[in-house]
């Protein structure tokens, strides 16, 4: 029996057009648009200035306080202003434009081919090291990295998860990843193993990968204390807290945190960045996008340096298809629909998904027929049908004590509705309202 | 860019399920029923069915034309599983027009005057079903014989139930063994050879039925299994305890409207519970009360009364009987 986790979750069709299609790198862009902010967390300081030389892996604004993260220059060229721009959310904020001159890389970065497996800094080191060179979480909540590899005194971490779920509808990056760069995130786990000082690390894929589960798991064999484990395909498996209940069983407690249960989950993406930064001394400053769609002419995964517009990256998938209703930032289920192509690649973008007209409009909302499709579908075992109800008539002191605020946003309830019901979109509306007078609350 | 992007918030897929194709795997899941029903009962069951659906999707019609001045939903599917499940719980030589009155009651007054679909708290079908029994009691206890396509509307030859059987008979006091042989063996009734509504006849049909929506994904196990497994739990004890003044379980879960109830009418999405814990109770509750009005109250089927005061209890246990949450309770393994 294939493990997975117990309660809800849903099959959408998987679509993933392009994990047969190898990276390719994509061509260095004219100009780069590169956010400060690009993380969970507060936003970068800007240390460039208007003028400034800038080389490949510089950094150009510093992380401000503990949770926050660096931002690296991904292309050698020249500052041409420091100005707000629109990010994929579609907010705007301080983004630093670069307009690019060749493509010159700092010389600590070593670019050899050559994979180095000895690990030679201390587990601080590593922590400084992945701050320094602006890791976060790749898998698209952009966590800073080193947040998670401290581990604060009186809490213990037993085990590393890898996430090698890729849940996601569509997207392939970290698929792709897994089959080309294997060795290197497979010495990134055993670093990130050095720095959180445990023993085990479990990676989970889905068994949709079976070649991704092959190829790892034989590589594995060669590291220490690495056990790679094929999962059943159900969505949202690669959620933090599903994917912890899946492999170790245990059940993350409401409002806290994996380190509370002895479990820190990075994902694989993040575990290639980590092995670049600390044995290559590469700052993050390029990633995997997976640029894909129905109606798109060469849909693949690109390695892409962070700042380069959409519009590149879908000129370089065969450009924009008439039929197009709909670009989205991420996958189909978590996704964010962004509203125009001039927004940068970000450190947590992992996919593009184009969607044709037809499937970028939703259906007309019927009455709710109390199916219990949208509780039986919520892997958190929430009623997502009496939360938007609540949210709707804004009882939130009722949305609160139903335990909106554990909602995660996956999206299962919405997508099984038969009645087409904006489940999410309520929920949403509700949980900010909730957290926002719970802040009000703590502050009398 | 010469055209505008849609934006919404996520998810941004679907997945593909609709109300309509609910109802419509539910009617595919009642054609073996129905298929049963005609073999048995003849042109009775294609009338009864034909009037009933008719008259739901008219009435449903009429009032959200004329009277809501709302638009018209009839294409849901929603009343046409009402007319059929009205049409199976009824005798298949009753006159037209009680028909057309049981369907008045369960459209336009169980479920429009509470706002259409999705707002009624009871179940349509069983509320025009249970005011047909209280208001022609006699149209709608005399069960034609299952006499195959023969046998024609109105003429029909009629006779008890097995239930009825047994209730009279115990109550003149005949030993229970006498009376099971009165009635069909379990072979029969599971084929569903013996007096009865018209669509609960066949334990066959009705449980080829159920695999169907439980393959569709359409209805979960949980009620269904705990209504039958109440029953069954319930009328072994009362057996065991005096076999001689109470039938058997296998008995009690063939005759009547145990299936029909449990797998159909009793997993109602409007009138049922939302989740698994409060659709086990539901399921029990409904169980124990048929039981109860069988063997002890003054008629001898129960299922419908059953599942319309266990509906009551719905709201309360919607309030009050929660799913238990992930990361409740602290569990470490």
């Amino acid at each position: 029996m294939l493990k997975t986790f117990p309660i809800g979750g849903v099959h959408p069709p998987e679509n993933k057009l392009t994990s047969d299609i190898p990276i390719e790198y994509l061509p260095v862009p004219e100009t780069v648009v590169i956010p400060v902010l690009q993380h969970i967390g507060s936003p970068a300081n800007p240390v460039v200035n208007k003028g400034d030389l800038v080389k490949t892996g510089q950094i150009i604004a510093s992380g401000k306080g503990f949770v926050s993260a660096n931002i690296h220059s991904s292309v050698s060229g020249k500052v041409n202003k420091i100005d707000s721009a629109a990010d994929s959310t579609g907010y705007k904020q301080i983004a630093v434009y670069i307009d690019v001159e060749g493509d010159e890389w700092l010389d600590t970065i070593d670019r050899s081919k050559e994979i180095i497996r000895e690990i030679k800094l201390t587990p601080e080191e590593i922590v400084k090291r992945c701050f320094e060179s602006g890791i976060v979480g790749l898998g698209g909540a952009t966590f800073p990295s080193h947040v998670k590899l401290t581990v604060p005194s009186g809490k213990k971490c037993e085990v590393l998860i890898i996430n090698g779920v890729e849940c996601e509808p569509y997207l392939t990056s970290d698929h792709r990843l897994m089959l080309e760069k294997g060795e290197e995130i497979l010495t990134g786990v055993t670093i990130l193993m050095k720095a959180l000082k445990v023993e085990k690390a479990m990676i989970g894929i889905e068994n949709n990968k079976p070649d991704a589960i092959n190829h790892i798991t034989k590589l594995a064999s060669e590291f220490k204390g690495i056990t790679v484990y094929p999962l059943k395909v159900k969505y949202p498996q690669g959620a933090e807290k599903q994917l912890i209940k899946a492999l170790t069983g245990r059940e993350v407690p409401s409002g806290r945190l994996p380190l509370d249960v002895g479990a820190v989950v990075h994902n694989v993406g993040t575990a290639f960045a980590v092995y670049e930064a600390v044995q290559k001394n590469k700052p993050l400053f390029e990633r995997v996008v997976t640029v894909t769609g129905k109606s798109l002419s060469k849909p693949g995964n690109y390695m892409v340096r962070t700042g380069t517009p959409l519009s590149k990256l879908i000129e370089a998938a065969g450009g924009l298809p008439d039929d197009t209703g709909k670009i989205i930032n991420g996958g189909p289920m978590m996704g964010k629909a962004v509203c125009n192509t001039d927004v940068p690649v970000v450190k947590g973008m992992s996919g593009v998904v184009i969607f044709p007209d037809i499937e970028s409009v939703r259906e007309e909302i019927k009455p709710c027929i109390r199916c219990a499709k949208c509780v039986l579908a919520c892997p958190l075992n929430l009623e997502p049908f009496l939360l938007m109800t609540v949210s709707e008539l804004g009882f939130f002191e009722r949305a609160e004590k139903e335990r909106i605020t554990d909602c995660m946003e996956c999206g299962s309830c919405s997508f099984t509705c038969p009645a087409n019901r904006p489940l999410l979109d309520y929920i949403r509306l509700g949980k900010s309202s909730v957290i926002k007078m719970a802040r009000e609350r703590n502050l009398k | 860019m010469s055209y505008l992007l849609n934006v919404s918030p996520s998810p941004h897929m679907h997945g593909k399920e609709s109300t309509q194709k609910l109802m419509f795997n539910v009617i595919l899941a009642l054609i073996p029923a129905f298929i049963t029903s005609v073999f048995y009962f003849g042109i009775g069951a294609i009338i009864v069915t034909a009037t009933s659906v008719a008259s739901c999707l008219l009435f449903e019609y009429l009032i959200q034309r004329f009277i809501l001045k709302k638009p018209i939903s009839i294409t849901d599917g929603s009343a046409l599983v009402t007319g059929i499940l009205l049409a199976f719980n009824l005798p298949s030589n009753i006159p037209v027009l009680i028909i057309v009155i049981g369907s008045f009651i369960s459209i336009a007054v169980a479920k429009m005057t509470f706002g259409g679909l999705g707002n009624n708290p009871f179940n349509p079908a069983l509320v025009g079903r249970v005011f047909m029994l209280i208001s022609f009691p006699v149209q709608m206890t005399s069960w034609p014989v299952p006499k195959g396509f023969g046998t024609g509307y109105t003429d029909a030859i009629t006779g008890a139930t097995p239930l009825a059987i047994i209730k009279e008979g115990l109550k003149n006091g005949e030993p229970l063994s006498q009376l099971m042989d009165k009635i069909p063996t379990p072979a029969q009734m599971f084929l569903g050879n013996m007096g009865g509504s018209m669509g609960e006849v066949a334990a066959i049909a009705l449980l080829i039925g159920f695999i169907y929506l439980l393959i569709k994904k359409v209805i979960t196990w949980h009620i269904p299994v705990s209504v039958i497994g109440s029953m069954a739990i319930f009328t072994a004890i009362l057996w065991l305890v005096n076999p001689e003044k109470n039938a058997n379980p296998m008995f009690h879960i063939l005759a009547g409207g145990v299936l029909l109830g449990a797998i159909f009418m009793a997993t109602d999405y409007v009138t049922s519970p939302m989740n698994s814990r409060s659709m086990i109770i539901y399921g029990c509750g409904i169980g124990i009360i048929t039981v109860i009005i069988r063997v002890w109250g003054a008629y001898p089927e129960g299922v419908s009364f059953a599942i319309l005061v266990m509906n009551a209890f719905v709201p309360l246990m919607n309030a009050y009987i929660k799913p238990k949450r992930f990361g409740e309770e602290v569990k470490n393994g």
